[in-house]
Protein backbone atom coordinates (compact mmCIF):
# COMPACT_ATOMS: atom_id res chain seq x y z
CA UNK A 1 0.00 0.00 0.00
CA UNK A 2 1.13 3.49 -0.76
CA UNK A 3 1.33 5.16 2.66
CA UNK A 4 0.72 8.63 1.27
CA UNK A 5 -2.33 7.93 -0.89
CA UNK A 6 -1.41 11.05 -2.72
CA UNK A 7 -3.97 11.41 -5.48
CA UNK A 8 -4.42 15.11 -6.08
CA UNK A 9 -8.19 15.13 -5.73
CA UNK A 10 -9.52 16.64 -2.50
CA UNK A 11 -11.32 14.37 -0.10
CA UNK A 12 -14.67 16.09 0.49
CA UNK A 13 -17.84 14.45 1.79
CA UNK A 14 -20.95 15.18 -0.22
CA UNK A 15 -23.10 18.03 1.16
CA UNK A 16 -25.97 16.78 3.29
CA UNK A 17 -28.90 18.32 5.15
CA UNK A 18 -29.21 15.68 7.88
CA UNK A 19 -26.75 17.23 10.43
CA UNK A 20 -28.86 20.40 10.42
CA UNK A 21 -31.98 18.48 11.38
CA UNK A 22 -29.94 16.54 13.94
CA UNK A 23 -28.76 19.82 15.53
CA UNK A 24 -32.31 21.18 15.56
CA UNK A 25 -33.41 18.01 17.35
CA UNK A 26 -30.68 18.39 20.00
CA UNK A 27 -31.68 22.03 20.52
CA UNK A 28 -35.30 20.90 20.83
CA UNK A 29 -34.27 18.42 23.56
CA UNK A 30 -32.62 21.20 25.56
CA UNK A 31 -35.62 23.48 25.15
CA UNK A 32 -37.80 20.54 26.19
CA UNK A 33 -35.79 20.14 29.41
CA UNK A 34 -37.04 23.58 30.37
CA UNK A 35 -40.50 23.74 28.80
CA UNK A 36 -41.80 20.27 29.31
CA UNK A 37 -41.79 16.62 28.43
CA UNK A 38 -43.78 16.89 25.18
CA UNK A 39 -41.20 19.15 23.51
CA UNK A 40 -38.48 16.89 24.82
CA UNK A 41 -40.04 13.82 23.24
CA UNK A 42 -40.45 15.62 19.90
CA UNK A 43 -36.81 16.66 20.06
CA UNK A 44 -35.69 13.13 20.83
CA UNK A 45 -37.68 11.74 17.91
CA UNK A 46 -36.31 14.39 15.51
CA UNK A 47 -32.77 13.72 16.74
CA UNK A 48 -33.14 9.97 16.35
CA UNK A 49 -34.61 10.20 12.83
CA UNK A 50 -32.12 12.69 11.48
CA UNK A 51 -29.24 10.98 13.29
CA UNK A 52 -30.20 7.69 11.64
CA UNK A 53 -30.48 9.31 8.21
CA UNK A 54 -27.17 11.07 8.70
CA UNK A 55 -25.37 7.89 9.72
CA UNK A 56 -26.98 6.07 6.79
CA UNK A 57 -25.84 8.83 4.45
CA UNK A 58 -22.29 8.87 5.75
CA UNK A 59 -21.91 5.11 5.67
CA UNK A 60 -23.61 4.67 2.27
CA UNK A 61 -20.22 4.71 0.53
CA UNK A 62 -18.93 2.01 2.82
CA UNK A 63 -22.01 -0.18 2.50
CA UNK A 64 -22.21 0.23 -1.28
CA UNK A 65 -18.56 -0.67 -1.79
CA UNK A 66 -18.25 -4.18 -3.08
CA UNK A 67 -17.07 -6.42 -0.34
CA UNK A 68 -13.74 -7.77 -1.36
CA UNK A 69 -13.86 -11.41 -2.25
CA UNK A 70 -12.68 -13.72 0.42
CA UNK A 71 -8.99 -14.16 -0.13
CA UNK A 72 -8.30 -17.53 -1.59
CA UNK A 73 -6.84 -20.02 0.76
CA UNK A 74 -3.08 -19.58 0.81
CA UNK A 75 -1.36 -21.91 -1.54
CA UNK A 76 0.04 -24.88 0.15
CA UNK A 77 3.77 -24.39 0.37
CA UNK A 78 5.80 -26.89 -1.48
CA UNK A 79 7.77 -27.68 1.60
CA UNK A 80 5.61 -28.41 4.61
CA UNK A 81 7.56 -28.17 7.83
CA UNK A 82 7.45 -31.45 9.62
CA UNK A 83 6.71 -31.52 13.33
CA UNK A 84 9.94 -31.38 15.25
CA UNK A 85 11.71 -29.20 12.74
CA UNK A 86 13.36 -26.02 14.02
CA UNK A 87 10.93 -23.55 12.43
CA UNK A 88 7.95 -25.10 14.12
CA UNK A 89 9.58 -24.84 17.54
CA UNK A 90 11.08 -21.39 17.07
CA UNK A 91 7.86 -19.72 15.94
CA UNK A 92 5.81 -20.34 19.10
CA UNK A 93 8.75 -19.44 21.31
CA UNK A 94 9.07 -15.96 19.83
CA UNK A 95 5.32 -15.55 20.18
CA UNK A 96 5.57 -16.74 23.77
CA UNK A 97 8.34 -14.26 24.54
CA UNK A 98 6.33 -11.47 22.97
CA UNK A 99 3.27 -12.35 25.01
CA UNK A 100 5.30 -12.64 28.21
CA UNK A 101 6.97 -9.28 27.63
CA UNK A 102 3.69 -7.54 26.94
CA UNK A 103 1.89 -9.38 29.74
CA UNK A 104 4.53 -8.73 32.39
CA UNK A 105 4.84 -5.14 31.22
CA UNK A 106 1.09 -4.77 31.53
CA UNK A 107 1.03 -6.27 35.02
CA UNK A 108 3.90 -4.07 36.23
CA UNK A 109 2.31 -1.03 34.63
CA UNK A 110 -1.02 -1.84 36.28
CA UNK A 111 0.52 -2.42 39.72
CA UNK A 112 2.22 0.96 39.47
CA UNK A 113 -0.65 2.85 37.88
CA UNK A 114 -3.76 1.75 39.74
CA UNK A 115 -2.79 3.06 43.22
CA UNK A 116 -1.50 6.31 41.74
CA UNK A 117 -4.70 6.72 39.77
CA UNK A 118 -6.69 6.04 42.94
CA UNK A 119 -4.72 8.66 44.82
CA UNK A 120 -5.31 11.09 41.98
CA UNK A 121 -9.07 10.66 41.85
CA UNK A 122 -10.39 9.44 45.21
CA UNK A 123 -9.30 11.90 47.96
CA UNK A 124 -11.69 14.68 46.83
CA UNK A 125 -14.61 12.30 47.46
CA UNK A 126 -13.61 10.82 50.81
CA UNK A 127 -13.94 12.32 54.31
CA UNK A 128 -15.73 15.43 53.08
CA UNK A 129 -18.15 17.49 55.14
CA UNK A 130 -17.48 19.24 58.43
CA UNK A 131 -17.91 18.62 62.16
CA UNK A 132 -20.78 20.24 64.08
CA UNK A 133 -20.07 23.93 64.58
CA UNK A 134 -20.93 25.78 67.79
CA UNK A 135 -22.10 29.27 66.77
CA UNK A 136 -23.30 30.59 70.14
CA UNK A 137 -25.90 30.42 72.88
CA UNK A 138 -29.60 30.60 72.03
CA UNK A 139 -29.78 34.04 73.70
CA UNK A 140 -27.29 35.41 71.17
CA UNK A 141 -29.94 35.19 68.45
CA UNK A 142 -32.78 37.71 68.90
CA UNK A 143 -36.16 36.55 67.64
CA UNK A 144 -37.14 37.24 64.03
CA UNK A 145 -33.90 39.02 63.15
CA UNK A 146 -31.17 37.61 60.94
CA UNK A 147 -27.74 37.46 62.51
CA UNK A 148 -24.75 37.36 60.13
CA UNK A 149 -22.67 34.58 61.63
CA UNK A 150 -19.19 33.68 60.39
CA UNK A 151 -17.25 30.62 61.55
CA UNK A 152 -14.54 28.20 60.46
CA UNK A 153 -15.66 25.00 58.75
CA UNK A 154 -12.31 23.33 59.38
CA UNK A 155 -10.07 24.97 62.01
CA UNK A 156 -7.03 23.08 60.66
CA UNK A 157 -7.35 24.88 57.32
CA UNK A 158 -7.56 28.29 58.94
CA UNK A 159 -9.20 31.39 57.49
CA UNK A 160 -9.63 29.84 54.04
CA UNK A 161 -12.46 27.76 55.47
CA UNK A 162 -14.37 30.73 56.94
CA UNK A 163 -18.04 30.56 55.96
CA UNK A 164 -21.09 32.69 56.62
CA UNK A 165 -24.63 31.71 57.62
CA UNK A 166 -27.67 33.93 58.16
CA UNK A 167 -29.34 32.70 61.33
CA UNK A 168 -32.84 33.73 62.41
CA UNK A 169 -34.45 32.65 65.65
CA UNK A 170 -38.08 31.86 64.83
CA UNK A 171 -39.16 31.51 68.45
CA UNK A 172 -40.81 28.35 69.67
CA UNK A 173 -42.54 25.72 67.55
CA UNK A 174 -44.50 23.20 69.64
CA UNK A 175 -42.39 24.27 72.63
CA UNK A 176 -39.09 23.66 70.82
CA UNK A 177 -36.77 26.37 69.49
CA UNK A 178 -36.96 26.91 65.72
CA UNK A 179 -34.19 28.41 63.60
CA UNK A 180 -33.83 29.39 59.95
CA UNK A 181 -30.16 28.96 59.03
CA UNK A 182 -29.35 29.98 55.45
CA UNK A 183 -26.02 29.33 53.78
CA UNK A 184 -24.68 32.46 52.10
CA UNK A 185 -23.43 30.44 49.10
CA UNK A 186 -25.45 31.68 46.12
CA UNK A 187 -27.11 28.76 44.33
CA UNK A 188 -26.35 30.31 40.98
CA UNK A 189 -22.56 29.91 40.91
CA UNK A 190 -21.43 30.13 44.53
CA UNK A 191 -20.71 33.81 45.17
CA UNK A 192 -21.36 35.19 48.70
CA UNK A 193 -24.97 36.34 49.04
CA UNK A 194 -25.38 39.60 51.04
CA UNK A 195 -28.15 40.83 53.32
CA UNK A 196 -30.41 43.39 51.66
CA UNK A 197 -30.47 45.49 54.78
CA UNK A 198 -28.28 47.23 57.30
CA UNK A 199 -25.73 45.14 59.20
CA UNK A 200 -25.35 46.64 62.68
CA UNK A 201 -21.54 46.53 62.70
CA UNK A 202 -21.35 48.36 66.03
CA UNK A 203 -23.18 45.47 67.71
CA UNK A 204 -20.71 42.91 66.34
CA UNK A 205 -19.79 40.24 68.86
CA UNK A 206 -16.74 38.01 68.59
CA UNK A 207 -16.69 34.85 70.65
CA UNK A 208 -13.79 32.42 70.87
CA UNK A 209 -14.46 28.96 72.24
CA UNK A 210 -11.95 26.12 72.06
CA UNK A 211 -9.80 28.27 69.79
CA UNK A 212 -12.63 28.74 67.31
CA UNK A 213 -13.58 32.31 66.53
CA UNK A 214 -17.24 33.02 65.73
CA UNK A 215 -18.39 36.50 64.67
CA UNK A 216 -22.03 37.58 65.01
CA UNK A 217 -23.41 40.79 63.47
CA UNK A 218 -27.14 41.47 63.97
CA UNK A 219 -29.05 43.14 61.15
CA UNK A 220 -31.80 45.72 61.11
CA UNK A 221 -34.81 44.25 59.31
CA UNK A 222 -33.38 42.41 56.28
CA UNK A 223 -35.47 42.57 53.11
CA UNK A 224 -34.14 39.32 51.71
CA UNK A 225 -30.74 38.65 50.18
CA UNK A 226 -28.90 39.61 46.99
CA UNK A 227 -25.84 38.30 45.22
CA UNK A 228 -23.22 40.82 44.01
CA UNK A 229 -21.89 38.68 41.15
CA UNK A 230 -24.81 38.19 38.78
CA UNK A 231 -27.72 39.82 40.58
CA UNK A 232 -29.62 36.84 42.01
CA UNK A 233 -32.25 37.92 44.57
CA UNK A 234 -33.82 35.90 47.39
CA UNK A 235 -36.59 36.61 49.89
CA UNK A 236 -36.45 36.22 53.67
CA UNK A 237 -36.93 32.46 53.43
CA UNK A 238 -34.22 32.10 50.77
CA UNK A 239 -36.71 31.60 47.93
CA UNK A 240 -35.42 32.87 44.61
CA UNK A 241 -37.36 35.95 43.50
CA UNK A 242 -35.18 37.23 40.64
CA UNK A 243 -32.06 36.55 38.63
CA UNK A 244 -30.27 33.40 37.55
CA UNK A 245 -30.37 31.12 40.65
CA UNK A 246 -32.08 27.78 40.03
CA UNK A 247 -33.55 27.10 43.49
CA UNK A 248 -33.77 28.48 47.04
CA UNK A 249 -30.75 29.06 49.27
CA UNK A 250 -29.15 26.03 50.95
CA UNK A 251 -29.76 25.58 54.68
CA UNK A 252 -27.92 24.09 57.65
CA UNK A 253 -29.45 21.43 59.85
CA UNK A 254 -29.10 22.40 63.51
CA UNK A 255 -29.22 20.90 66.96
CA UNK A 256 -29.27 22.40 70.42
CA UNK A 257 -26.86 21.08 72.98
CA UNK A 258 -26.77 22.55 76.53
CA UNK A 259 -28.40 25.74 75.34
CA UNK A 260 -25.93 26.20 72.46
CA UNK A 261 -26.77 26.23 68.78
CA UNK A 262 -24.77 23.73 66.67
CA UNK A 263 -24.71 23.78 62.86
CA UNK A 264 -24.80 20.35 61.29
CA UNK A 265 -24.95 19.17 57.66
CA UNK A 266 -25.94 21.45 54.81
CA UNK A 267 -28.87 20.52 52.59
CA UNK A 268 -30.44 21.96 49.47
CA UNK A 269 -33.91 23.46 49.21
CA UNK A 270 -36.11 23.57 46.11
CA UNK A 271 -38.49 26.13 47.63
CA UNK A 272 -40.06 27.15 50.91
CA UNK A 273 -43.81 27.52 51.46
CA UNK A 274 -44.87 29.71 54.36
CA UNK A 275 -42.68 31.67 56.70
CA UNK A 276 -40.65 31.39 59.86
CA UNK A 277 -41.37 28.52 62.21
CA UNK A 278 -44.34 27.30 60.12
CA UNK A 279 -42.42 27.17 56.87
CA UNK A 280 -42.65 23.99 54.83
CA UNK A 281 -39.23 23.29 53.36
CA UNK A 282 -38.85 21.19 50.19
CA UNK A 283 -35.65 19.52 51.30
CA UNK A 284 -33.12 17.66 49.08
CA UNK A 285 -29.57 16.33 49.54
CA UNK A 286 -26.89 18.97 49.11
CA UNK A 287 -26.21 19.83 45.46
CA UNK A 288 -23.71 22.24 43.98
CA UNK A 289 -24.63 25.77 42.89
CA UNK A 290 -26.44 25.96 39.57
CA UNK A 291 -27.65 22.35 39.76
CA UNK A 292 -31.38 21.76 39.61
CA UNK A 293 -32.79 19.47 42.31
CA UNK A 294 -36.41 19.19 41.15
CA UNK A 295 -38.24 19.15 37.83
CA UNK A 296 -36.97 17.51 34.64
CA UNK A 297 -33.69 19.47 34.75
CA UNK A 298 -32.79 17.46 37.86
CA UNK A 299 -32.43 14.42 35.59
CA UNK A 300 -29.16 16.00 34.45
CA UNK A 301 -27.72 15.39 37.94
CA UNK A 302 -28.72 11.85 38.87
CA UNK A 303 -25.68 11.28 41.06
CA UNK A 304 -24.01 13.52 43.61
CA UNK A 305 -20.59 12.89 45.14
CA UNK A 306 -20.77 11.74 48.78
CA UNK A 307 -20.70 14.56 51.31
CA UNK B 1 49.82 21.14 -9.66
CA UNK B 2 50.81 21.29 -6.03
CA UNK B 3 48.00 22.03 -3.63
CA UNK B 4 48.19 25.39 -1.93
CA UNK B 5 48.92 25.24 1.74
CA UNK B 6 45.67 25.99 3.56
CA UNK B 7 45.64 29.59 4.71
CA UNK B 8 45.25 30.76 8.26
CA UNK B 9 41.64 31.66 7.60
CA UNK B 10 40.67 28.17 6.49
CA UNK B 11 42.52 26.67 9.43
CA UNK B 12 40.57 28.85 11.84
CA UNK B 13 37.30 27.99 10.15
CA UNK B 14 38.08 24.30 10.38
CA UNK B 15 38.93 24.69 14.04
CA UNK B 16 35.69 26.51 14.71
CA UNK B 17 33.62 23.94 12.89
CA UNK B 18 35.36 20.97 14.50
CA UNK B 19 32.94 20.68 17.48
CA UNK B 20 29.96 20.89 15.12
CA UNK B 21 31.46 18.21 12.88
CA UNK B 22 32.13 16.07 15.95
CA UNK B 23 28.48 16.44 17.01
CA UNK B 24 27.12 15.84 13.53
CA UNK B 25 29.15 12.69 13.02
CA UNK B 26 27.87 11.17 16.24
CA UNK B 27 24.27 12.39 16.29
CA UNK B 28 23.22 13.92 12.99
CA UNK B 29 21.75 16.75 15.03
CA UNK B 30 23.35 19.55 12.99
CA UNK B 31 21.85 18.20 9.80
CA UNK B 32 18.52 17.77 11.57
CA UNK B 33 18.45 21.36 12.75
CA UNK B 34 19.47 22.57 9.28
CA UNK B 35 16.69 20.46 7.76
CA UNK B 36 14.21 22.00 10.19
CA UNK B 37 15.31 25.61 9.80
CA UNK B 38 16.15 25.81 6.08
CA UNK B 39 13.03 24.23 4.59
CA UNK B 40 11.64 25.37 1.27
CA UNK B 41 8.48 27.43 1.57
CA UNK B 42 6.21 28.95 -1.08
CA UNK B 43 7.54 32.16 -2.58
CA UNK B 44 4.41 34.18 -1.82
CA UNK B 45 4.07 33.66 1.90
CA UNK B 46 3.62 36.75 4.05
CA UNK B 47 3.90 38.09 7.59
CA UNK B 48 0.71 36.18 8.37
CA UNK B 49 2.73 32.98 8.24
CA UNK B 50 4.89 34.17 11.15
CA UNK B 51 2.04 34.09 13.69
CA UNK B 52 2.71 30.46 14.60
CA UNK B 53 6.35 31.21 15.40
CA UNK B 54 5.18 34.25 17.35
CA UNK B 55 2.84 32.08 19.43
CA UNK B 56 5.69 29.62 20.03
CA UNK B 57 7.90 32.49 21.19
CA UNK B 58 5.16 33.67 23.55
CA UNK B 59 4.90 30.13 24.97
CA UNK B 60 8.65 29.99 25.55
CA UNK B 61 8.53 33.38 27.32
CA UNK B 62 5.70 32.05 29.54
CA UNK B 63 7.65 28.88 30.32
CA UNK B 64 10.89 30.69 31.22
CA UNK B 65 9.30 33.49 33.27
CA UNK B 66 7.03 30.92 34.96
CA UNK B 67 9.98 28.81 36.07
CA UNK B 68 11.70 31.90 37.49
CA UNK B 69 8.53 33.01 39.31
CA UNK B 70 8.31 29.51 40.81
CA UNK B 71 11.63 30.23 42.60
CA UNK B 72 9.70 32.62 44.87
CA UNK B 73 6.00 31.68 44.75
CA UNK B 74 4.51 29.68 47.66
CA UNK B 75 1.29 27.78 46.84
CA UNK B 76 -0.25 27.95 50.31
CA UNK B 77 -3.30 29.98 51.35
CA UNK B 78 -1.43 31.66 54.19
CA UNK B 79 1.58 32.78 52.11
CA UNK B 80 0.58 32.85 48.43
CA UNK B 81 -0.63 36.45 48.36
CA UNK B 82 2.33 37.64 50.42
CA UNK B 83 4.82 35.80 48.18
CA UNK B 84 3.37 37.48 45.09
CA UNK B 85 3.54 40.86 46.84
CA UNK B 86 7.19 40.04 47.69
CA UNK B 87 7.94 39.25 44.03
CA UNK B 88 6.27 42.43 42.79
CA UNK B 89 7.43 44.94 45.42
CA UNK B 90 10.66 43.70 46.98
CA UNK B 91 12.67 41.62 44.53
CA UNK B 92 14.83 43.33 41.91
CA UNK B 93 13.00 43.33 38.56
CA UNK B 94 10.39 41.00 40.02
CA UNK B 95 7.66 43.38 38.85
CA UNK B 96 8.99 43.02 35.31
CA UNK B 97 9.14 39.22 35.21
CA UNK B 98 5.73 38.88 36.84
CA UNK B 99 4.34 41.48 34.44
CA UNK B 100 5.80 39.58 31.48
CA UNK B 101 4.12 36.40 32.71
CA UNK B 102 0.79 38.07 33.45
CA UNK B 103 0.48 40.08 30.24
CA UNK B 104 2.30 37.46 28.19
CA UNK B 105 -0.51 35.07 29.03
CA UNK B 106 -2.95 37.28 27.14
CA UNK B 107 -0.45 37.76 24.32
CA UNK B 108 -0.12 33.98 23.97
CA UNK B 109 -3.88 33.46 23.69
CA UNK B 110 -4.31 36.39 21.29
CA UNK B 111 -1.54 35.06 19.05
CA UNK B 112 -3.10 31.60 19.10
CA UNK B 113 -6.38 33.07 17.86
CA UNK B 114 -4.67 35.21 15.18
CA UNK B 115 -2.69 32.17 14.00
CA UNK B 116 -5.89 30.13 13.95
CA UNK B 117 -7.64 32.87 11.98
CA UNK B 118 -4.84 32.97 9.42
CA UNK B 119 -4.92 29.20 8.97
CA UNK B 120 -8.71 29.26 8.66
CA UNK B 121 -8.90 32.14 6.16
CA UNK B 122 -6.09 30.69 4.01
CA UNK B 123 -7.81 27.29 4.00
CA UNK B 124 -4.58 25.82 5.36
CA UNK B 125 -6.53 23.38 7.55
CA UNK B 126 -7.68 21.36 4.52
CA UNK B 127 -6.44 17.98 3.37
CA UNK B 128 -3.86 16.78 4.24
CA UNK B 129 -3.44 19.15 7.21
CA UNK B 130 -6.65 18.37 9.14
CA UNK B 131 -4.74 16.55 11.90
CA UNK B 132 -2.54 19.58 12.47
CA UNK B 133 -5.67 21.73 12.90
CA UNK B 134 -6.93 19.28 15.52
CA UNK B 135 -3.59 19.37 17.36
CA UNK B 136 -3.70 23.15 17.23
CA UNK B 137 -7.20 23.23 18.73
CA UNK B 138 -5.97 21.00 21.57
CA UNK B 139 -3.12 23.46 22.20
CA UNK B 140 -5.68 26.29 22.30
CA UNK B 141 -7.86 24.42 24.81
CA UNK B 142 -4.88 23.59 27.02
CA UNK B 143 -3.72 27.21 26.74
CA UNK B 144 -7.08 28.45 28.00
CA UNK B 145 -6.91 25.93 30.86
CA UNK B 146 -3.50 27.39 31.73
CA UNK B 147 -5.26 30.73 32.04
CA UNK B 148 -8.01 29.31 34.25
CA UNK B 149 -5.65 27.49 36.62
CA UNK B 150 -3.11 30.31 36.70
CA UNK B 151 -5.74 32.89 37.60
CA UNK B 152 -6.17 31.48 41.12
CA UNK B 153 -2.49 31.67 42.05
CA UNK B 154 -2.33 35.36 43.16
CA UNK B 155 -4.91 34.31 45.81
CA UNK B 156 -6.62 37.68 46.06
CA UNK B 157 -10.38 38.28 46.13
CA UNK B 158 -10.67 38.42 42.33
CA UNK B 159 -8.73 35.20 41.91
CA UNK B 160 -10.66 33.39 44.65
CA UNK B 161 -14.18 34.32 43.55
CA UNK B 162 -13.42 33.92 39.86
CA UNK B 163 -12.29 30.39 40.64
CA UNK B 164 -15.34 29.71 42.80
CA UNK B 165 -17.58 30.73 39.91
CA UNK B 166 -15.47 28.96 37.29
CA UNK B 167 -15.37 25.66 39.16
CA UNK B 168 -19.10 25.80 39.95
CA UNK B 169 -19.73 26.48 36.27
CA UNK B 170 -17.89 23.25 35.44
CA UNK B 171 -19.90 21.49 38.14
CA UNK B 172 -23.19 22.34 36.42
CA UNK B 173 -22.22 20.08 33.52
CA UNK B 174 -24.72 17.23 33.18
CA UNK B 175 -24.10 13.84 34.85
CA UNK B 176 -20.35 14.14 35.53
CA UNK B 177 -20.39 17.85 36.43
CA UNK B 178 -20.71 17.46 40.23
CA UNK B 179 -17.80 15.00 40.26
CA UNK B 180 -15.68 17.19 37.99
CA UNK B 181 -16.23 20.08 40.39
CA UNK B 182 -15.03 18.05 43.37
CA UNK B 183 -11.96 16.85 41.45
CA UNK B 184 -11.07 20.42 40.46
CA UNK B 185 -11.48 21.66 44.05
CA UNK B 186 -9.86 18.61 45.61
CA UNK B 187 -12.96 18.26 47.77
CA UNK B 188 -16.39 19.71 48.33
CA UNK B 189 -15.01 23.10 49.40
CA UNK B 190 -12.22 25.32 48.08
CA UNK B 191 -9.25 25.09 50.42
CA UNK B 192 -5.48 24.63 50.61
CA UNK B 193 -5.64 21.53 48.40
CA UNK B 194 -7.31 23.53 45.65
CA UNK B 195 -4.48 26.04 45.44
CA UNK B 196 -1.81 23.33 45.45
CA UNK B 197 -3.44 21.29 42.72
CA UNK B 198 -4.11 24.34 40.57
CA UNK B 199 -0.42 25.21 40.94
CA UNK B 200 0.67 21.70 39.95
CA UNK B 201 -1.64 21.63 36.94
CA UNK B 202 -0.60 25.14 35.92
CA UNK B 203 3.16 24.62 36.08
CA UNK B 204 3.70 20.89 35.46
CA UNK B 205 0.86 19.02 33.78
CA UNK B 206 -0.43 21.56 31.27
CA UNK B 207 2.88 23.07 30.13
CA UNK B 208 4.24 19.55 29.61
CA UNK B 209 1.23 18.58 27.56
CA UNK B 210 1.38 21.80 25.53
CA UNK B 211 5.10 21.33 24.85
CA UNK B 212 4.46 17.79 23.62
CA UNK B 213 1.64 18.92 21.36
CA UNK B 214 3.79 21.76 20.01
CA UNK B 215 6.39 19.14 19.08
CA UNK B 216 3.76 17.13 17.22
CA UNK B 217 2.43 20.33 15.60
CA UNK B 218 5.90 21.25 14.31
CA UNK B 219 6.58 17.72 13.11
CA UNK B 220 3.43 17.89 10.99
CA UNK B 221 4.36 21.37 9.70
CA UNK B 222 7.76 20.07 8.59
CA UNK B 223 6.32 16.91 7.09
CA UNK B 224 3.44 18.54 5.22
CA UNK B 225 5.00 21.88 4.41
CA UNK B 226 3.55 25.39 4.34
CA UNK B 227 0.53 26.24 2.18
CA UNK B 228 0.46 29.01 -0.40
CA UNK B 229 -2.19 31.69 0.09
CA UNK B 230 -5.44 30.88 -1.73
CA UNK B 231 -4.85 33.69 -4.27
CA UNK B 232 -1.42 32.38 -5.16
CA UNK B 233 -1.00 31.37 -8.82
CA UNK B 234 0.60 28.20 -7.50
CA UNK B 235 -2.07 27.39 -4.92
CA UNK B 236 -3.23 23.82 -4.66
CA UNK B 237 -6.07 22.87 -7.00
CA UNK B 238 -5.32 25.65 -9.52
CA UNK B 239 -4.52 24.63 -13.10
CA UNK B 240 -0.76 24.75 -13.46
CA UNK B 241 1.08 25.66 -16.65
CA UNK B 242 3.34 22.97 -17.98
CA UNK B 243 3.28 19.30 -17.27
CA UNK B 244 1.39 18.31 -14.15
CA UNK B 245 3.64 17.72 -11.18
CA UNK B 246 4.25 14.09 -10.36
CA UNK B 247 1.84 12.65 -7.87
CA UNK B 248 2.84 12.81 -4.18
CA UNK B 249 5.25 15.61 -4.85
CA UNK B 250 3.02 18.02 -2.97
CA UNK B 251 3.21 15.85 0.10
CA UNK B 252 6.81 14.81 0.16
CA UNK B 253 8.47 17.98 -1.10
CA UNK B 254 5.95 20.74 -0.42
CA UNK B 255 8.41 23.39 -1.46
CA UNK B 256 8.18 22.25 -5.05
CA UNK B 257 4.50 23.11 -5.25
CA UNK B 258 4.83 26.71 -4.23
CA UNK B 259 8.15 27.49 -5.91
CA UNK B 260 8.06 30.56 -8.10
CA UNK B 261 9.62 29.04 -11.20
CA UNK B 262 7.42 26.40 -12.77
Amino acid sequence: MDPHRGDESANHPAPTIWPVGFAVGIACIFVGLILGTAVLVVGAVVTAIFGFLWVRDVTSGLRAAPTPAEPAAPPIPAHLPEAGEDEVIRYPRSKFLEAVTLGLGGVIGGVVTVPVLGFTVLPPFIKQGHPDIDVGALDDFPENKFVITTFLLDPKQGEVSRRTAYIRNNGLLDGKPSFTILSNRCVHLGCPVQVNGLPLENQKKTETRNGLEVDRIPTAAAAGFGCPCHGGQYDQEGNRIAGPPVRALDRYDFMIDNGRLLLRKTYSVAKVDGEGADARIHKYPLAGPGQHIDGPEAWLYPLQPPR
Amino acid sequence: MARRKPGRREQLLKLALYPLDWLEERSGLVGGVKYFLFRKVPGDISWGHTLGSAALTAFIVQAVTGVILAFYYKPDPNSAYESIRHITDDLTLGWLVRGMHKWGASVFIILLFLHMGRVFLYGAYKYPRELNWIVGVLILVLGMMEGFFGYLLPWDETAYWATVVGVNLQATGPFVGPFLGDILRGGSEIGPDTLARFYSLHMLVLPGAIAGLIGLHLYLVVRLGVTSPPWSPTAAGRPQPGPPPPARKGLVAPGARGARKR
